[in-house]
């Protein structure tokens, strides 16, 4: 079973590094965190929090959009690629189970994601670091950031092989995914904040707001980086009004989400039919 | 030995569409079976059913002593236009099917260089021909010891020598026990080939047996082309009421049970007779007799 996990994971980092996935999501993340500790390295005496922090909580605004990106990015082909290419009905002759192949493409593709993460977020601590030598303070901060970066990332590969396995077409499963990231990680932060206002402090506001925040990985990842660093007050205006969320609830919200994601994406590629 | 596979009665429907209707058949080990049948015959389907990659709708399977999808690990299958993932190159595609058998993967090179692809085993199967794809698919076929290998038009995009090489290494597997069903629209190699011809016509069986029982079966008439000697030809048209004139020469034909004596006939008139040729009926007569006889 391990052995077999491992050659698919194998397999897919061969794919992954001669499509230039590697590269590319390497890339994104490392440009993006070094616009944003350029950005963050302005004064910031007002705050009273080390450099570190306050660069972490820009990059936790930013990983919100750009982790969930690159994870559906690399993900979305998964299923649909293999069936459009005609590998499926071999592979699954193979003494192998269907679970197992998406367990070994998440393994690689993690893999990828996590490489990318340590890359884009060492590169903007260590450029803050070097600034200012006391942000070291802030390295647990930045080390939260990064597992629940890498958490919210798996969230969003199950998710992909899930639409991918939906939409049984690769330029289907592109199109599911798009929009699902501007639903999840755009559209329904901008829908919360309208209902909000318009609630004015009702029962939406008070009971089904958390909830709703709860319910989208990016948003719950979002909450627990900035209240464990208690970076809120700095934040956006969603994750200000939702300050009164106990941190492990969002907690909770990370850790499950990986883990339905992955159930979901088992279950639909299990109905494909090849 | 109890067969390899076994099948009893099979259906198998596509929304209402019948693909398949009450077939049954078996292939012992050692056995190379044919599977014949034009396009839309079933043949796939019937290949997939065995795969254990669609369930059927009803009658009774059993591979290599398990239901279909069971006893993967002693099945071998080569899709029709075998396809792989263009980024990788053609050993690392075998290694990872090899992994999966829990072979190891020593011998990967040694599988290329068998079906002729060592000198290709490290560029990208992107740059690989249609007849190259097709033997990194005729590779993984024989990675382990497959009791029973399924391959879909298997000699499709191939040279002549290569499907020369490609049925010698059948003969060696099928000599070692393996069971082999193949599919194939080249019916004069599946002739030499094979033990056993399955028809496929519609969905059912139309037929299953070896060439010659096959032959009998049909009961085709036998072809007959004489030339007759100068100024013989109205000698011996008059012998033979049911000769025709056919390009310069006679042509006629009679049943398998007159052969003979229309034979004896002929040569009793040898001194008019400049050549004689008789010609059976083809595969292709006889594959095309049993499938159209169901109205195809």
């Amino acid at each position: 079973m391990i052995a077999r996990i491992l050659a698919t994971a194998v397999t897919e980092a061969h794919i992954a590094r001669r499509n230039r996935w590697v590269l590319i999501a390497v890339a994104l993340m490392v440009v993006f965190s070094l616009v944003l500790s350029a950005a963050g390295s302005a004064p910031t005496g007002a705050l009273g929090a080390d450099r570190l922090s306050v660069v972490v909580a820009s990059l936790t605004s930013l990983s919100v959009y750009l982790v969930p990106l690159v994870a559906l990015l690399m993900s979305f082909e998964a299923v649909a690629g293999e069936v459009e290419r005609g590998t499926l009905p071999l592979l699954l002759t193979y003494p192998v189970a269907r679970w197992e192949v998406l367990a070994g493409k998440l393994l690689a593709h993690t893999a990828i994601l996590i490489v990318a993460i340590v890359a884009g977020y060492g590169v903007a601590a260590a450029i803050t670091i070097a600034a200012d030598p006391a942000a070291v303070s802030g390295l647990g901060a930045l080390w939260r950031l990064t597992w629940t970066s890498v958490l919210l990332g798996a969230t969003f590969i199950g998710i992909g092989y899930a639409l991918s396995s939906l939409a049984r077409r690769v330029s289907g499963a592109a199109g599911l995914a798009i929009g699902l990231w501007l639903g999840l990680v755009v559209l329904y932060d901008l829908g919360l904040l309208a209902a909000v206002v318009a609630d004015d402090g009702g029962f939406f506001t008070t009971d089904v707001f958390p909830a709703a925040l709860l319910a989208n990985p990016a948003d719950a990842f979002r909450l627990f980086n900035l209240t464990a660093s208690q970076a809120t007050a700095a934040a956006s205006g969603v994750a200000g009004a939702a300050a009164a969320i106990p941190l492990w609830q969002s907690l909770l919200s990370i850790l499950i989400w990986p883990l339905v994601s992955l159930v979901l994406a088992a279950l639909a590629f299990r109905k494909v039919e090849p | 030995m109890t067969s390899t596979l076994t099948i009893s009665h099979l259906t198998k429907a596509f929304g209402g569409v019948k693909a398949l209707s009450d077939v049954s058949l078996a292939v012992e080990p050692g056995e190379r079976v044919a599977l014949l049948g034009h396009n839309g015959a079933g043949k796939s389907t019937l290949m997939k059913v065995i795969l254990g990659l669609i369930a059927p709708d009803g009658g009774e399977i059993t591979v290599c002593g398990a239901a279909p999808g069971k006893a993967r690990s002693q099945v071998a299958y080569l899709p029709e236009n075998a396809a792989f993932h263009s980024a990788l190159t053609g050993l690392e595609q075998i290694t990872y099917y090899m992994r999966l058998r829990g072979e190891p993967v020593s011998g990967a090179m040694e599988l290329l260089d068998r079906v002729g692809l060592g000198h290709a085993a490290k560029r990208r199967i992107g740059t690989y021909s249609k007849g190259m794809r097709q033997r990194v698919g005729l590779a993984q076929a024989l990675i382990g010891h497959p009791r029973l290998l399924v391959l879909d038009e298997p000699t499709s995009g191939l040279d002549p020598v290569s499907r020369r090489d490609f049925y010698e290494l059948l003969d060696g597997l099928a000599a070692d026990g393996a069971s082999i069903l193949l599919s194939s629209h080249a019916l004069t190699e599946v002739e030499a080939r094979t033990d056993r011809l399955l028809i496929l016509s519609g969905g059912r069986m139309v037929a299953e047996g070896s060439l010659p029982e096959l032959r009998r079966e049909a009961a085709l008439p036998v072809s007959m082309q004489i030339t007759a000697l100068n100024g013989y030809v109205t000698d011996i048209m008059s012998a033979l009421p049911d000769a025709i004139r056919l390009n310069g020469g006679l042509h006629l034909s009679c049943t398998q049970e007159d052969k003979l004596a229309t034979l004896a006939r002929i040569s009793a008139m040898q001194e008019k007779v400049a050549d004689l040729e008789v010609i059976p009926p083809s595969l292709e007569d006889i594959y095309s007799h049993f499938s159209r006889r169901d109205g195809q």
